[in-house]
């Protein structure tokens, strides 16, 4: 075991307060620390203002602060071949895609990896909200000790090999404890604002980005029966379990995206948080991903989120043909998402996760789902 | 571990005898040289001699020397200052594709206010074409605008023939001899330019100080409002102590340019032969018979950049792409991309040495000796 000032660790540096303590933190424990800036998408305005120019500026006051080098990489073209491309191809299909996940499995812990070994680095650390724990040369992630912080949700996809060289300095605080280490420290990041929203969005308005990349292709808005409500602006912009922005008035319980036929360009609504086709008793999912590094002895029961910040449910999870998995709710969900990630759990441990493909319900797919 | 600097063309370490210069100037001579009493007096007698040896430099006259905050407001003065004063007799102006970012976004500029800018192209050894100036040339053309030596390549320009070719036109010709002024001999009346920009940090000086030489009769405008100081050409307090810094910095060049030369020639010599030696898949950018003996650029076959300096910078080596960079990551050399096209691999896998007072030969063969073992790993 090398001693920590032999052990060189790059911090993937974002200009925010979490990636900032998360280095600090490893300075004090007396690693040879190296901050890295990744540019992996150039919003520069029309005044020549660009957010990476921004945040670079606030990597390298931290940098300084902490006495560590500082350094950026550029993955704009692997970002956009890998993340953005996906992104735009699963809108496309009428999906909602996760482009954290798949930034997390091709940029940061694939490219980004890559270049930290290249640079000789023992470990590549991130900000992240997860803890990872060995056993006898085996890793298991765990969830954030920061249950409403936990991102593990988004590294569902890390193997056994990146796991083995990564560190989440930040996986056993809370928030908040993570904003007073700053504070105390008087980094120049303690007080700013946490990034929201997809990273190459930012703060602008999605249907907008959107719709600079994808043409709309504007289309009725109808119930599963058939009866025309009104118009959608490209099924795109809507996702399962929406009730904003579809202008449906009239009496009763408010409206609600219950479905999607990209074939004919159709959005299908219904009435009712609670309406019964949002409802579903199972998944189809591929693309999946085990930790452990080979898939848990199938059939089993775990608990799985099917979305960021949702509390875990209870569920089995089947083999499929062609490497695909089902997995069956012991309880009905709402609003399961084709093109979101399904994430399982063994209590803390997060085993893996998988992409939704199909939803079910008594074992026949939702064909109006999309 | 131990640091070796190959980055003087980006700023070089001061001279003993400039600092000792400089330090009685803060500690005694804190006067306004525009003062009518004796502290301002004192002052102004330093910036008096100080300009006498920057046009002695040149074989110009001290008439002709403004001093500036140093070579990017230098090259500004010079191309926006003639092309606004003399609008009347034009709007083209010619320049290169390879020029300073002090040169071409001060074009840039200029193109907004309605000037035509051409923007030469260079062979792939880095070099304009005196045949490509003369097509460019136009009867209402009112400045040329050509660096002496490339700050990335190196490579040197033909001003002096550029200036021939000028002989009998209206245009201005304006030359930024940041690079090449610590070098080579210049002498303007041989030389036969209107314009010459000159950076103090370059020639290791003072940070914060250069100057422009105009040539008398040439006609300019301030771009800087203010008071009346360098005869109403640069408004603004001059900074003694850096000036005076500069005078030194020049006294020390003027004494040891051939020696320097030669050394800093030997250096490049013996980091690429150790290059070669260790058998490093690399290619030199240019000509290297046609390029200052400071720099060289070097293309290293399959590597990145970002990669190749992140790892000599954590083994002690400073060096540099040359080129501009955005939220600090390296965008491709506009000056490699003039001479071998977009998008070329080599416009992102070079990396620009450039040697000075900071080395020793030990110094650069043991960096050769480590640059290629850095090669080899990556490989």
């Amino acid at each position: 075991m090398k001693e920590p000032k032999d052990t060189r660790v790059v911090v993937g540096m974002s200009g925010g307060v979490d990636s900032s303590v998360a280095a600090l933190m490893l300075k004090e424990q007396g690693y040879d620390v190296v901050g890295i800036f990744m540019k992996n998408w150039d919003d520069t305005d029309e005044n020549g203002v660009c957010t990476a120019t921004e945040d670079y500026e606030d990597v390298i006051r931290v940098c300084n602060q902490l006495d560590i080098p500082y350094y950026a990489v550029n993955f704009e073209k692997q970002y956009w071949d890998k993340v953005f491309t996906y992104f735009l191809d699963e809108y496309k299909k009428g999906r909602t895609p996760n482009p954290d996940v798949m930034c997390n499995k091709e940029i940061k812990f694939k490219a980004f990896m890559d270049h930290a070994m290249s640079l000789g680095a023992d470990y590549l650390a991130t900000g992240h909200y997860a803890q990872v724990r060995e056993k006898d040369g085996h890793f298991e992630m765990l969830r954030g000790k920061d249950n409403n912080k936990d991102q593990t949700y988004f590294l569902n996809q890390l193997s056994q090999d990146v796991l083995s060289k990564v560190m989440f300095p930040l996986g056993h605080l809370d928030k908040k404890e993570v904003r007073a280490i700053a504070e105390e420290n008087d980094l120049a990041t303690a007080r700013k604002k946490d990034s929201t929203g997809i990273c190459f969005i930012g703060e602008r308005n999605f249907k907008e980005f959107l719709s600079e990349y994808l043409p709309a292709q504007p289309g009725r808005m109808e119930t599963l029966d058939g009866e025309v409500k009104g118009q959608h602006d490209g099924l795109m912009y809507y996702t399962l379990g929406q009730r904003q922005g579809l202008g449906i008035g009239g009496a009763g319980d408010p409206w609600f995206v219950v479905g999607k036929n990209v074939e004919d360009n159709i959005l299908y609504v219904g009435q009712g948080f609670h309406h019964d086709a949002l409802y579903s008793d199972g998944l189809m999912a591929s693309e999946a991903n085990w930790t452990s590094g080979k898939a848990p002895e199938a059939p089993f029961e775990c608990t799985a989120k099917f979305r960021y910040r949702q509390d875990d449910s209870r569920v089995t999870v089947y083999p499929a043909e062609n490497g695909n998995w089902k997995v069956e709710f012991h309880e009905p969900e709402r609003a399961i998402t084709p093109g979101q990630a399904v994430v399982f759990y063994d209590g803390e441990i997060c085993l893996g996760g998988a992409t939704i493909d199909t939803v079910l319900k008594e074992d026949t797919a939702l064909n109006y789902v999309g | 571990m131990k640091s070796i600097y190959l980055d003087h063309a980006a700023t070089t370490p001061v001279h003993p005898d400039v600092v000792e210069a400089m330090v009685p100037v803060y500690q005694e001579t804190f006067g306004n040289p525009s003062s009518v009493h004796q502290f301002g007096r004192k002052a102004r007698s330093i910036l008096d001699k100080a300009r006498r040896k920057a046009a002695s430099s040149l074989n110009a006259h001290e008439k002709e020397i403004v001093f500036t905050s140093g070579g990017t407001e230098a090259d500004n003065l010079a191309v926006i200052g003639t092309a606004r004063a003399n609008k009347d007799k034009g709007s083209h102006i010619i320049t290169t594709s390879i020029e300073h970012h002090a040169t071409l976004h001060a074009v840039e500029f200029l193109e907004t206010e309605g000037f035509d800018v051409t923007y030469l192209p260079v062979d792939e050894n880095g070099h304009v074409q005196l045949e490509d100036i003369k097509q460019a040339l136009r009867e209402d053309t009112i400045l040329v605008s050509i660096m002496m030596v490339n700050n990335e390549t190196g490579a040197v320009q033909p001003i002096a023939e550029t200036a021939e070719l000028l002989k009998d036109h209206q245009a201005y010709l304006h030359s930024d001899i940041v690079q090449a002024y610590g070098l080579m001999e210049i002498d303007v009346k041989e030389l036969g330019v209107d314009l010459l920009a000159v950076s103090g940090h370059k020639i290791n000086g003072p940070k914060g100080v250069g100057f422009l030489y105009v040539k008398e009769g040439t006609v300019l405008s301030s771009q800087q409002y203010g008071g009346e100081q360098e005869r109403k050409r640069r408004a603004g307090t001059e900074n003694v102590p850096a000036v005076r810094g500069l005078q030194a910095a020049i006294e020390v060049m003027e004494a040891n340019r051939s020696t320097y030369q030669e050394k800093y020639l030997h250096y490049k010599r013996s980091f690429i032969q150790t290059l070669k030696d260790q058998e490093v898949a690399f290619e030199v950018n240019g000509n290297e018979e046609t390029t200052a003996a400071s720099i060289v650029n070097i293309s290293f076959t399959g590597m990145n950049v970002e990669t190749l300096l992140t790892n000599f910078d954590l083994s002690g080596i400073a060096a540099s792409s040359g080129s501009a960079c955005t939220a600090g990551s390296v965008e491709p050399s506009h000056v490699l991309t003039a001479m071998f096209g977009p998008g070329h691999p080599k416009t992102t896998n070079s990396i620009r040495f450039s040697f000075g007072l900071a080395n020793d030969e030990g110094d650069v063969i043991e960096a050769a000796e480590k640059i290629s073992q850095i090669i080899k790993r990556l490989a």
